[in-house]
């Protein structure tokens, strides 16, 4: 089957699924579709991939994952910090489990570098053992309290004044670009059609099938899935419910220069207060290091920049952390808006009367979830008197590795031997070669920006942003398109 | 498969003017193999995609086209006999005088009884600049516009703002002007000099002086710059492109990994007049060392430092507990800023400074230990981005186990 990934113009009856499954007439109409191509939507996606069903993934964007999903933290979290009992708490717990699987059979990189949560003051050195009290609840048993000197031989550079800290030893970091498009290349080769530069304006639910109203064009499907992050809540009222609001939460973050890298060698968070959870310093997998994010409230969804005073107070909480982190140069500045709901557990709900699910407020844990999420959507349709039949594998993927910690093309003597443009290095900051631009521009789901293929590369995405390769990164961009 | 393991003499990193400059020289003075490995596809460095005239002349004006300078300089070195190697990557240290590299023929192992790093500098792209706002495409530092413009016969766009007013910023604009775009204005957070403006002819941008960048705007596409006068009012430019220019770091990775010491202020390795770094066997020329010189500058550098590179390979010494020169604010940096043991001067008999605020006609004092050693008055006003000089005939007065000596202005 070859892949169907459409990005312009009307959507046609090519496009679209042929007959109908049932074998009756009619336009064409796709068993599911799920609004919304972030790393939660393509995770259902990819789930759904399993089974004969006619399954579409739109979304607004030019490319999966470019939403909030591109912009967060990185960290795949245990939960054990979530409040007990919550929705949320098991599907991160799951989810965790699922994507670091996941992630070692597809190449996605993870590094287990673990977590400190570092106590400042007294009051927050009194707060660590109700804290792992916390972690026992969420099931979560390895957390253990250090004191400080055990701190500071773990994390030498830490500033002064750290009086101790709660270990958690599998917070890991992960790749938050290949993961939304490991799920997407998968649902996509399984079958899945692809619509991006989609954007549903206006849905209409008829007694049998949702007919959502495209900037591309119309569509038919019978079972419809929300997954439109931040625009979730206005899915949710084209369908006549008024279940939630959406309220961007901002957070914005610094991206430090891999000469960084060797002064931290965990996640370190701060103590949670009742302003939030608060500012942390963690590697990438990239080997940068991370500085943020902060937390602000906004009613502008597409608030996506930066301020001056939010990298002024994320540099000085910074300098008290890790102060030797504030000389090093800063590789990026960015932001991204969590979908806040004004509560704090994620709203996923099945109307299994209309055949419609809504994932909302997948807050700031949605990387980590995504696939426990996708499990969870798939037992709601089935509540929803969708037959799904019997699942099939998934054809693999092999993800171009583009995690620091494992070996990169550009060290490999036999790859650069069968194939010289993996020794090609364009961009020389981030070390990507010829070869494996080339291979990003004709993948399953290629990019169709020079930002799109920096996130599958990391090409133009290092210390001199393009001073050096931007050029020559958009040359290669181009000469693919034409 | 592994790497492929060889030795050479002198091992020289980076083919720009200086490592070509140095690969030349030292392969006419018969330092047996000198490779010089770069890892464009063409040698050159810098100059090769700067097509303004002004290289390598002593006047304004004059001398030749980047291009040409760069093939000159290649030129010269392979007629001297250096190997020059393109598309060669040095990634890493795999021993004290050991690299390793990556290149479309395979990983290689490199020993040499000498290495030279010449690895020239970077302009700070925005991020590293911390200037808020949104992320839309548009936004160039002027090594990637030029490259954009006169490598890849790229579109930019319409209207154009530049970041800075020195040298490289006019550079910046005039290759806007030729790729087609408006230069709507020139934005610096300094006094705004004419001195820049009067040395291109008919050419009438703004330059809106003492004003700082505070945000970029746009989603799809930059829209605007928005900035801040010195007296509070606040505007935005309305411009799809933004260049910024100037604001060098050197391209220290290699240094910083091979664990050399870097001058706090140059950000490039410490070294002497010699241009001996803090690693045994390792020398270090051109931008590396201070961001950003000039191409002739950095090609004088690096064939001066042919002859202590003869010279190590001879006697095989290397000095230690050197003394470190530092500046006080506000003065920014000086290079070299290392005095080696042998009193050696550096290139013309002077070091190089700059400053992070204009100084006029100021006076230099020179100490060690609260001891004066010397003394001396510029006449021309020192201003931020311009080298000025400072001259080096009192080394001979350093005590080599004294403390760092200060440079300090009045
Ligand atoms: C600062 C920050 C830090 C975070 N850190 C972490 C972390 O460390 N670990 C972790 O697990 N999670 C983290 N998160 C949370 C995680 O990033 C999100 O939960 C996750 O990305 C949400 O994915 P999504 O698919 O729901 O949303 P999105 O990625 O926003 O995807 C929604 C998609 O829907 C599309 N869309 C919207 N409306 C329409 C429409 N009408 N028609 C078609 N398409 C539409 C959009 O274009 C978008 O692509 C963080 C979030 C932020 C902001
Ligand atoms: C926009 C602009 C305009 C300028 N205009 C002028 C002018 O008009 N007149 C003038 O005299 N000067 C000008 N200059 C300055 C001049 O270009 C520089 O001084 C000169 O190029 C410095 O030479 P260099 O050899 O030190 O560094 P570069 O020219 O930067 O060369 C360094 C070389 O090292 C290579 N390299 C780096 N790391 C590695 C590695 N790990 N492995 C292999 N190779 C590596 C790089 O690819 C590069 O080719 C300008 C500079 C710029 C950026």
């Amino acid at each position: 089957m070859s892949p169907t990934i459409t990005t312009a113009g009307e959507l046609t009856a090519d496009d679209l699924p042929g007959t109908r499954p049932d074998g009756g007439q009619g336009a064409p109409v796709y068993d599911v579709t799920v609004v919304g191509a972030g790393v939660v939507g393509a995770a259902i996606a990819r789930e759904l991939a399993r089974y004969r069903l006619r399954t579409a993934l739109l979304d607004a964007s030019d490319d999966i994952g470019n939403g909030t999903s591109k912009a967060n933290t990185a960290i795949l979290h245990t939960g054990f910090d979530a409040v007990p009992g919550s929705l949320e708490a098991r599907l991160v717990r799951e989810g965790q489990q699922r994507l670091r699987a996941y992630a070692a059979e597809t190449g996605i990189p993870v590094e287990r570098v673990g977590a400190l949560l570092v106590a400042w003051d007294e009051e927050q050195l009194a707060a660590l053992p109700a804290l792992l009290a916390k972690a026992e609840r969420n099931d979560y048993h390895a957390a253990r309290l250090l004191d400080a000197g055990e701190l500071r031989a773990r994390e030498p550079h830490l500033g002064p004044g750290a009086l101790g800290a709660l270990e958690i030893p599998d917070e890991s970091i992960i790749c938050p670009w290949t993961t939304p498009l490991a799920y997407a290349t998968q649902a996509v080769r399984a079958g899945v059609h692809l619509h991006l530069n989609c954007r549903v304006r206006h849905i209409d639910s008829g007694d049998d099938v949702h007919t959502l109203t495209t900037t591309r064009g119309t569509l038919h499907t019978r079972h419809l899935i929300n997954a439109a992050g931040l625009h979730a809540d206005e899915l949710d009222r084209e369908l006549g419910h008024d279940d939630f609001t959406v309220t961007p939460r901002r957070g914005q973050l610094i991206v430090f220069d891999k000469l960084a890298r060797g002064l931290v060698g965990h996640i370190l968070l701060p103590v949670p207060t009742a302003a939030g959870k608060g500012v942390l310093v963690a590697p990438t997998v990239f080997g940068n290091v991370l500085l943020g994010p902060t937390a602000e409230d906004l009613d502008d969804k597409t608030a996506t920049g930066s301020t001056a005073d939010a990298i002024t107070m994320l540099r000085e909480k910074g300098r008290r952390i890790l102060p030797e982190l504030l000389d090093e140069e800063v590789t990026a500045v960015y932001a991204g808006l969590r979908a806040a709901t004004g509560q704090e557990d994620c709203r996923i709900r099945s109307r299994p009367d209309r055949r419609y699910i809504a994932v909302g407020g997948i807050r700031s844990t949605g990387l980590t979830a995504s696939m426990a999420i996708a499990v969870h959507v798939m037992e709601l349709l089935g509540d929803s008197g969708l037959d799904p039949g019997t699942p099939s594998e998934l054809p693999p993927v092999t993800m171009p590795n583009l995690g620091e910690a494992f070996p990169r093309p550009y060290q490999d003597a036999g790859l650069i031997a069968a194939d010289p443009a993996y020794g090609t290095l364009v961009c020389h900051c981030e070390r990507v070669s010829a070869g494996e631009i080339r291979d990003a521009l004709t993948g399953t789901v290629p990019p169709h920006s020079p930002d799109g293929l920096r996130r599958r590369t990391r090409a133009g995405n290092g210390r001199c942003q393009g001073f050096y390769c931007g050029a020559a990164v958009r040359a290669l961009f181009e000469e693919a398109r034409t | 498969m592994t790497r492929r393991e060889r030795t050479v003499d002198v091992l020289i990193v980076g083919g720009g003017p200086a490592g070509l400059g140095a690969g030349a020289e030292l392969a006419a003075s018969g330092a047996g193999r000198v490779e010089i490995l770069e890892r464009e596809q063409t040698a050159g460095g810098i100059p090769r995609h700067c097509h303004h005239g002004g290289f390598g002349g002593h006047t304004i004006g004059g001398g030749t086209t980047g291009p040409a300078y760069a093939r000159g300089c290649v030129a010269a070195a392979v007629r001297a006999g250096a190997i020059l190697r393109t598309g060669v990557t040095v990634t890493g240290w795999a021993g004290p005088l050991t690299v390793d590299t990556t290149a479309p023929t395979g990983l290689e192992r490199i020993t040499a009884r000498a290495i030279v790093l010449a690895t020239g500098a970077r302009e700070r792209p925005r991020s590293a600049r911390l200037v808020p706002g949104s992320r839309p495409p548009g936004v160039y530092t002027t090594g990637e516009l030029q490259q954009a413009v006169h490598l890849h016969r790229q579109r930019i766009g319409s209207r154009a703002v530049v970041i800075g007013n020195e040298p490289v910023g006019r550079a910046a604009a005039d290759t806007l002007r030729v790729a087609g775009l408006d230069v709507v204005a020139m934005v610096t957070d300094q006094p705004s000099s004419r001195l820049a403006a009067l040395t291109r002819p008919g050419d009438r941008t703004p330059v809106l002086g003492r004003t700082t960048v505070t945000a970029l705007t746009g989603r799809e596409r930059l829209t605007g710059v928005a900035v801040r006068h010195h007296d509070g009012r606040t505007t935005t430019l309305r411009c799809d492109t933004v260049v910024f220019t100037g604001d060098w770091i050197p391209d220290h990775e290699l240094a910083r990994r091979g664990e050399l010491a870097l001058d706090p202020g140059t950000r490039g390795p410490a070294y002497d007049a010699a241009h001996r770094t803090t690693g045994t066997g390792i020398f270090a020329v051109g931008n590396l060392l201070h961001g950003v010189e000039s191409a002739g500058f950095a090609l004088a550098e690096g064939r001066a430092a042919a002859a202590p590179v003869l010279r190590h390979l001879t006697t095989g010494a290397w000095p230690t507990g050197r003394t470190p020169l530092a500046v006080d604010a506000p003065l920014r940096w000086i290079a070299p800023n290392l005095i080696g043991p042998d009193g050696g001067l550096p290139l013309r008999g002077r070091f190089t400074l700059r400053t992070t605020g204009r100084l006029a006609s100021p006076l230099f004092v020179v100490r060690q230990d609260g001891r004066e050693l010397h003394r001396q008055r510029l006449l021309l006003p020192a201003v931020p981005d311009r080298a000025f000089h400072l001259r080096a005939d009192w080394l001979d007065r350093v005590d080599p186990h004294g403390g760092t000596v200060r440079i300090a202005v009045r």
